[in-house]
């Protein structure tokens, strides 16, 4: 099970390597990470996407908040949330399909923010599904190059973490 | 010796989450960071550090030289420093300190560090540190402690101001003894050692992330008392907690007051009295048969400052499985890490047992206590066999010191006999390396024990094996005087690891057999300027034993040759069930 957590922290230097780190040695992967600091210069607010059962997550989150740093730990299982990903993809755009990616790239309501004679990079945000659905259809003009960042999360409503 | 008058100043001490330190907050006086540390240290009420030195702590040593309130006792290799700190941490219930250089200085923090924070002791371990302009630039003896440590502290700091000193040497005390206790490590640039502050001590600490909770919810210790009144066939299961927040007291009263047997773990030993009837001895691996045997029929178990270690459990999912458990501890982390408790309490074990022993009724169990007498019975403790038996001289200890000694232990068949057939009376007075099983820890530990406690005699029950990998602190003890007494159980054998090569492995015993090679510790000892003597026989162990105990002013170490085969009984196999126990 997919899990989206955001932990927010004290903005210290260390602060990333003792929670990501807490996650290796519990044997968890992170699917991705997302920090920035937040309307608070003092805190950090970190979006972490791990797949794992419940029971070892809940282990997870007591864990987190053993860290000195840590100010609030938000697993968003059972909420309705705003959440962004943004991706950059450079893609093969010879003369020929130029027109057909754009038209593409319009529907997704995305962004081509470079060109050069071969390619297009076009940048796009949305849920993880936009994303992977805007990757296959560019996958058949060949992606040369590809990054996303980690997705960031919400809640809906004046709820606040 | 001016810790003893701290020590033993008569007035009961509260638990340590409420000892504060002695606070001295005064005007700002300009000072130089090393001896900021030292003021920081007397705030804190430390009274002994063990260190050694090296170059990135040279000016820290320059302080320390003119120092004469605090002790500062030269180990001979960084490991014992952690070792002792710890040991004194255990013995006294307060914060131990321990002082390295950096790199080879602090890694060799690492092993004691890591075996405080497996079994929640407070110590402060200092480490010097390359100047802050040259961190990051693999400068000579330079190492990245506080990222090593990371998973192994409870907190770690490097400072990188030096204005910050007092602050972070606060909190670290602070943080090493409240909550669950556990290690934590300050960095100290040399820079920042000489850098110069204005000195003034904080009279409180600014963690709003960190609040551990004490106070065990009202609603859930309610609903634990119902559940307690319901049980048919209570039984309690205590660790390491009820050490630590010294709730023997409480911990009798309720276990009285609803007829409840008390089985305790390693690290629980002491923390009920082992004379008392309702005493079961050690539950788990080689716990006694009818600890296990209770564990398994128990219809609720009250489990207090303990965390449920495969040592004690076995195959978790039988683990008691007829009980429902209602488990305190003071780490959230702890509640539901390896079981499902039926009722979690967060508090400290001292607090809730408190407010539960006056929410229970008054009850008596005759057929449950039956039972257990019968199986007490059945199952006793035991050994059998012709020779110079290692029971037969731990039972001889505890007649020597009336069961009144702290015993420290190595790690091994030792550890595991000492925890079987020393019967110890109070809390803190069973010293021993429970999560991490380091080999090595029990010369060191005793002697910060003995430091702790100057009035005690204590004893470190040893193995052949594990007294060589730090008999260097012999040296420490001999120069400082410290008069442990160390009882080398000699079989010639890794003897643990032997004996699971002998049940499990077809008796190929690999590498196992350390006889040649094996000093004469007799001669040994007295290299050092201890006294060495050797014992063959039952009819040497005593006097031997007797004169130990006379010697006052440096270590003893008795050689006891054992028999050698030995196995430590009973015995449930790793990942096993009661039902899996070997007896003889």
């Amino acid at each position: 099970m997919k899990h989206t957590i955001s932990v927010l922290v004290n903005n210290r230097p260390g602060v990333l390597a003792r929670t990501a780190g807490l996650f290796a040695r519990r044997g968890f992967n992170i699917d991705s990470l997302a920090v920035s600091t937040t309307q608070d210069p003092n805190v950090s607010r970190m979006t972490i996407v791990v797949e794992g059962p419940d029971q070892v997550l809940e282990q997870i989150s007591k864990q987190l908040y053993k860290l000195l740093d840590v100010i609030k730990v938000l697993d968003h299982q059972d909420e309705s949330v705003v959440t962004r990903e943004l991706a950059l993809i450079k893609v093969d755009a010879e003369p020929g399909v130029r027109g057909e990616i754009m038209q593409t790239v319009a529907i997704f309501r995305a962004n081509i923010v470079d060109v050069s004679d071969r390619t297009f990079t076009i940048e796009v945000t949305g849920g993880a599904d936009k994303i992977d659905a805007l990757m296959t259809l560019l996958g058949k003009y060949g992606i040369r190059e590809m990054m996303r960042t980690g997705r960031i999360v919400l809640s809906r409503g004046a709820r606040t973490a | 010796m001016t810790q003893q008058r701290a020590h033993d100043s008569g007035k009961k001490q509260a638990s340590p989450q409420e000892t504060g330190p002695r606070e001295k907050v005064g005007a700002a006086v300009k000072m130089i960071g090393a001896r900021a540390l030292m003021e920081c240290l007397r705030c804190e009420g430390v009274e002994v550090v063990f260190g050694y030195p090296g170059g990135q702590v040279l000016p820290i040593y320059d302080e320390l030289y003119d120092v004469k309130d605090i002790r500062h006792i030269l180990v001979r290799h960084e490991q014992g420093a952690a070792h002792a700190a710890d040991g004194y941490a255990r013995a006294s219930g307060r914060v131990g300190v321990c002082l390295a250089t950096s790199g080879p200085g602090a890694t060799n923090l690492v092993t004691g560090i890591a075996n405080a924070y497996m079994d929640s002791v407070p110590i402060v371990a200092i480490t010097g540190q390359v100047p802050t302009f040259a961190i990051g630039k693999d400068s000579f003896q330079e190492v990245d402690i506080t990222g090593i440590t990371m998973p192994i502290t409870k907190h770690n700091y490097l400072i990188t101001k030096a204005s910050d000193i007092p602050r972070t040497l606060k909190e670290a005390f602070y943080i090493a003894r409240t909550g669950r206790p556990g290690p934590v490590l300050i960095d100290f640039p040399r820079d920042m050692q000489t850098a110069e502050i204005d000195f003034q001590y904080p009279d409180k600490v600014d963690l709003p992330a960190y609040r551990p909770t004490t106070t065990g919810h009202p609603k859930m210790i309610e609903r634990a008392a119902d559940l307690i009144n319901s049980a048919q066939r209570p039984l309690i299961y205590g660790g390491g907690g009820v050490n630590s927040a010294d709730a023997q007291a409480e911990l009798v009263a309720l276990a009285e007051k609803i007829d409840a047997s008390v089985t305790m773990t390693l690290l629980g030993k002491g923390g009920f009295p082992e004379d008392h009837e309702l005493y079961l001895g050690m539950p788990g691996m080689h716990g006694t048969a009818y600890a296990n045997y209770a564990l398994h029929q128990a219809d609720v178990v009250l489990a207090l400052g303990t965390r449920f270690d495969d040592r004690v459990t076995g195959k978790l999912d039988m683990f008691a499985r007829n009980a429902k458990f209602i488990h305190i501890d003071i780490d959230p982390a702890e509640i539901g890490k390896n079981v499902a408790p039926a009722l979690p309490i967060v508090g400290d074990v001292k607090y809730v047992l408190g407010e539960l022993a006056e929410k229970v009724s008054k009850a008596r169990h005759p057929e449950w206590r039956k039972t257990i007498e019968e199986w007490k019975k059945q199952y006793p403790m035991t050994w059998k066999g012709d020779g110079l038996k290692p029971q037969f001289i731990v039972q001889q200890i505890q007649k020597a010191t009336k069961g009144k000694a702290i015993i420290v232990t190595e790690v091994g068949q030792n550890q595991m006999w000492a925890a079987q057939w020393y019967r110890c009376e109070r809390t803190r007075q069973f010293i021993s390396s429970g999560g991490l099983g380091t080999m090595g820890y029990g010369l060191p530990a005793a002697i910060g024990a003995q430091v702790a406690c100057p009035d005690q005699v204590v004893w470190d029950i040893a193995g052949d094996g594990s007294i060589q990998m730090n008999i260097q602190e012999m040296a420490t003890a001999v120069a400082e005087k410290i008069p442990v007494k160390v009882a080398v159980l000699n079989n010639g054998y890794l003897g643990m690891v032997r004996q699971w090569q002998t049940l499990f492995f077809k008796n190929r015993l690999s590498f196992t057999d350390i006889n040649v090679g094996t000093p004469d510790f007799v001669k040994l000892v007295e290299a050092y300027g201890g006294v060495g003597l050797r014992v063959t026989s039952e009819e040497g162990v005593m006097p031997a034993i007797r004169k130990a105990m006379a010697i006052k002013d440096r270590p003893c170490l008795i050689d006891f040759i054992v028999a050698r085969d030995e196995n430590v009984m009973p015995m449930v196999p790793a990942g096993g069930t009661v039902d899996d126990m070997l007896v003889d």
